[in-house]
C-alpha cells in the first residue's frame, strides 16, 4: 500500500466535512480559472488588429475550458462527499470516481501546460506583433481603402496608450509612406524631387506622426525634420530622448502580455494546488469508506491509502488491464479452437 | 386635534417595529452610500486639482462625508431603539430619548436635503473654477523649467488627449497664448522677431496648437501649424475642416464629467432622503402608539398614534412658548416677591421699597397666601 494512513469514524466524517468545503473552494477557484481566460482573451481580441496569427489565443482558450471543466469537477467531489458517510449512497459513485481521477488528474496537467505555453509561446507572439504592426505601419496612410480605413486610428490610438513609435523604434516610419498621395501636392518641387529620390516613387520623409509624441517632453513637439539638426533651434537629434516615445509598440507589447501571463501566474499555481490537495483528500475518503463498508463494524477503524499495490505493481496491472481491453475488441482466433477442442473432448467419451 | 391620526394594534405595533429596526439597517447601509459617494466625488475633484482656480467646492462632498458618517451613527441608534420597542418594558429605557432622537432626526433630514441641493448649486462655481483654472494652466503650458508649474504641460496634453478636447472654449484659445517657451524660439531669425514685434506684449503667437488637439479620426496627417492658412497645405479648407483637431472645448468636457457624476450623486442623496424621512415617520408613529399604550396602562390594548398631538399650529406655539420661558427660567421675578402663588397685576410702576408691594393691597394679599 502506498502511503497508508488509519481513519477513525471522526476522522473520516472531519475528512469528508474538509473535502467538501474544500471543493467548493476548488468550484469557486475554476470560476476564477474561466474569468482569467476570458480576460486575457478580450485583451488579446482588442488588439487583434495588429497581430497577424491568433496562435497566443490557445492559453486563454486553455484556460477558459479548464475553468468550466473544473467547475463541474469539484462539484461532482463535493456531491461525492455528501453522499460518502452514507452507506446506502456511496457506492453508486464507484464507477463514476475513476472517471473522476482522470479527469482531474488531466485538469491539473492543462493548467501546468498553460503557465509552460504562456512563456513558450512568447516568440510566436512577437513574431505575429512584428508583421502585424508592420503591416498596421504600411496601410497607416490608406483611411480610404475599406477593409484598411481603421488602421490610422488604431495604430495612433496604440501609439498613444501604450506610449511607444513604430515597430523597433520611432525609424521605422522613415521607411514608410504614411502621408497619403491625396494630401500631397505634386505640383511642389519639393514633393516631386522626393518622390523621384527612392525607388518605389514613395514619398518618404524623415517624420513621423502625432501620435508618437511625448507628453511629458518640456518642448512643444517636434514631428519633422527629425534627423536635421538646423531645422529647429537648440536642436540635437542624437541626445534628444523626451522629444518623442522611445520604445517600439511591439516591445510595449510584448512586455504588457507578459506581465499579464507573469501575474496570472501565482494564481493558476495556487488554483493547481488545491486541485491536487482535493484529488489526493478524495483518493483518501474513498478507500476509507469503502474499506470501511467492507468491516463487520462500519463504524470502526479503516486503513486509507493513494494506491493499493506499490506504484510499479499498479502500472503493471494498469497495463495488462489495458491489453485485455484492446484485446477484446479484436477477434481471438484461439476462442474458436478450444471450442473445437471442447466438441471433440465430448464426443469421445460419449462413444 | 392630532395631525394624521392612525390606530395601532398591539400586532400593528410590534410589526412596525420590526420593519423599522430592517429600514434603520438599511438606513446605516444608505449613510454608508453616502459616504463613500462624498469620497468619490472629493476624489474625483482633486484628480483635475491643477485644472482648477482656488474655488471653494470642496465644501460639497465634505458635507456628503459627514453627513453620511452621521446618518450611520443616527440609523444604528435608530434601529437599537426599534429593536427594543417591540417589548413595553425595555422602551421605557428609551422613553426619554425618543423624542429628542426624532427631533435631531427631523433636522438631521434637513441636512441631507441642503446636502442634496448643493450638489446641484455647484454646478455653476464648478464651471467658473474650470474657467479660470484651465486659463492659467494653458498660460502656464509653455513654463516647463518653473518649478511649481514644470508639469502643466503634461496635464493639459494628457487631458486633451483623455477628453478628446481643445483649449478652453476651443482650438482658437491656442492662438492667443504663448505657448511655445522663449527657449526654443531662435531670436536671430527675423521670422521670429517679426512675430514678437506684431504685438503689444511682444508674445509669440502663431495660429498653431499643440499636437495633443489632434484629432485621432481624422483621415490625413494632422495639421497643427498654419491652421488659418488654406494654401499652407495641399487640398485643405480651413473653414470646413472639422476632423483634424477636436473641436470640443475642455471646459465643455470637464463640465459634461463631472456633471454627470454630479447630477447621479445629486439624485442618490435625494432618494436617501426621502427613505429617511419615511423611516423617520414610522418611529414618530411607534413612539407616539406606545406612550398611549403606557398612558392607558394595558399593554396589550389598542393605541393611537400620530405625527402632532394637537394642531401644527398649536404645537408651534406651544414650543415657541416654552422657547421664550426657557430663557426667563434665571431671571428674579420681583414683582410677586418670587412667590408664584400670588397673582398681583401691576397697575402702576411706581416703587414701593425693597418688596414692590402696594401698601393697600397688603391684607388682599395675606389673605391668599393663607
Amino acid at each position: 500500500m502506498l502511503l497508508k494512513m488509519n481513519f477513525t469514524q471522526q476522522r473520516r466524517v472531519r475528512l469528508a466535512q474538509g473535502l467538501w468545503l474544500m471543493s467548493w473552494l476548488a468550484v469557486m477557484c475554476g470560476a476564477f480559472i474561466f474569468c482569467l481566460g476570458v480576460y486575457l482573451k478580450t485583451e488579446l481580441l482588442r488588439r487583434n488588429e495588429v497581430m497577424e496569427n491568433t496562435e497566443i489565443h490557445v492559453v486563454p482558450n486553455i484556460l477558459m475550458m479548464v475553468g468550466l471543466a473544473s467547475i463541474g469537477t469539484n462539484w461532482v467531489a463535493s456531491r461525492v462527499c455528501q453522499d460518502s458517510l452514507d452507506a446506502t449512497r456511496f457506492p453508486r459513485w464507484k464507477v463514476l470516481l475513476l472517471a473522476w481521477f482522470a479527469v482531474a488528474a488531466l485538469l491539473c496537467c492543462l493548467l501546468i501546460a498553460v503557465v509552460v505555453l504562456s512563456y513558450a509561446l512568447q516568440g510566436r507572439l512577437e513574431e505575429s506583433l512584428k508583421v502585424g504592426l508592420r503591416n498596421g505601419i504600411r496601410f497607416y496612410k490608406d483611411t480610404d481603402v475599406p477593409g484598411r480605413c481603421f488602421q490610422k486610428e488604431t495604430i495612433d490610438r496604440l501609439q498613444m496608450e501604450f506610449r511607444c513609435c513604430g515597430n523597433s523604434n520611432f525609424r521605422d516610419w522613415f521607411e514608410v509612406q504614411w502621408v497619403s498621395n491625396r494630401y500631397l501636392d505634386f505640383t511642389s518641387k519639393d514633393v516631386k524631387d522626393r518622390i523621384r529620390s527612392n525607388v518605389d516613387g514613395r514619398y518618404l520623409l524623415d517624420a513621423v506622426p502625432f501620435s508618437c509624441c511625448n507628453p511629458a517632453s518640456p518642448r512643444p513637439c517636434l514631428q519633422y525634420h527629425l534627423t536635421d539638426n538646423s531645422a529647429h533651434y537648440n536642436y540635437d537629434f542624437q541626445s534628444e530622448e523626451l522629444n518623442l516615445h522611445s520604445r517600439g509598440c511591439r516591445q510595449a507589447l510584448i512586455d504588457y502580455y507578459m506581465g499579464l501571463m507573469n501575474s496570472t501566474g501565482p494564481g493558476v499555481l495556487s488554483v493547481i494546488l488545491i486541485q491536487m490537495t482535493v484529488l489526493v483528500s478524495l483518493r483518501y475518503l474513498q478507500t476509507a469508506v469503502e474499506g470501511a463498508m467492507a468491516l463487520e463494524d462500519p463504524e470502526g477503524e479503516s486503513v486509507g491509502y493513494l494506491l493499493e499495490k506499490g506504484v510499479k505493481e499498479t502500472i503493471e496491472d494498469v497495463k495488462i488491464n489495458v491489453m485485455t481491453m484492446l484485446k477484446l475488441a479484436q477477434v481471438d482466433p484461439a476462442e474458436a479452437s478450444p471450442d473445437g477442442e471442447k466438441a471433440a473432448d465430448a464426443t469421445p467419451p460419449a462413444s | 386635534m392630532a395631525v394624521l391620526r392612525v390606530k395601532f394594534t398591539k400586532t400593528r405595533r410590534d410589526k412596525l417595529a420590526q420593519v423599522l429596526w430592517i429600514l434603520n439597517w438599511i438606513s446605516v447601509a444608505t449613510g454608508a452610500i453616502l459616504f463613500s459617494l462624498g469620497l468619490f466625488l472629493k476624489v474625483e475633484l482633486n484628480k483635475r486639482g491643477e485644472l482648477m482656480a482656488e474655488k471653494d467646492i470642496q465644501y460639497v462632498p465634505n458635507m456628503l462625508i459627514a453627513v453620511g458618517l452621521i446618518a450611520c451613527a443616527i440609523n444604528f441608534l435608530g434601529g437599537k431603539i426599534c429593536y427594543d420597542c417591540v417589548d413595553t418594558t425595555k422602551f421605557l429605557r428609551w422613553k426619554l430619548i425618543m423624542l429628542p432622537y426624532i427631533i435631531c432626526t427631523f433636522f438631521f433630514t434637513f441636512c441631507v436635503l441642503v446636502g442634496a441641493l448643493m450638489c446641484y448649486s455647484m454646478r455653476g462655481e464648478l464651471e467658473e473654477s474650470l474657467n479660470l483654472g484651465l486659463t492659467e494652466a494653458m498660460r502656464f503650458y509653455k513654463d516647463t523649467d518653473t518649478p511649481g508649474r514644470c508639469f502643466l504641460k503634461r496635464t493639459v496634453d494628457m487631458l486633451q488627449i483623455e477628453f478628446q478636447c481643445c483649449g478652453n472654449n476651443g482650438y482658437k484659445d491656442w492662438f492667443q497664448i504663448q505657448w511655445i517657451s522663449n527657449r526654443y524660439l531662435d531670436m536671430s531669425q527675423k521670422e521670429v522677431v517679426d512675430r514678437l514685434r506684431s504685438n503689444v506684449e511682444g508674445k509669440y503667437l502663431i495660429d498653431g496648437v499643440p499636437f495633443s488637439c489632434c484629432n485621432i479620426n481624422s483621415p490625413r496627417p494632422c495639421i497643427q501649424q498654419q491652421i488659418t492658412n488654406n494654401s499652407a497645405h495641399f487640398n485643405y479648407e480651413h473653414q470646413t475642416e472639422e476632423l483634424n483637431l477636436w473641436m470640443k472645448g475642455c471646459r465643455q468636457a470637464l463640465l459634461e464629467h463631472y456633471n454627470y457624476i454630479i447630477q447621479s450623486i445629486g439624485l442618490a442623496v435625494l432618494i436617501t432622503w426621502l427613505f429617511e424621512l419615511s423611516v423617520l415617520t414610522g418611529v414618530r408613529y411607534l413612539q407616539t402608539s406606545l406612550e398611549n399604550v403606557l398612558r392607558q396602562g394595558d399593554p396589550n390594548s389598542e393605541s393611537d398614534g400620530w405625527l402632532l398631538e394637537n394642531s401644527f399650529m398649536e404645537t408651534a406655539r406651544t414650543n415657541l412658548h416654552i422657547i421664550k420661558t426657557l430663557g426667563k427660567n434665571n431671571q428674579i421675578d420681583t414683582s410677586n416677591n418670587g412667590d408664584p402663588n400670588i397673582n398681583v397685576p401691576s397697575t402702576s410702576k411706581a416703587h414701593y421699597g425693597p418688596d414692590n408691594m402696594p401698601p393697600k393691597k397688603t391684607s388682599e394679599a395675606e389673605l391668599t397666601f393663607l
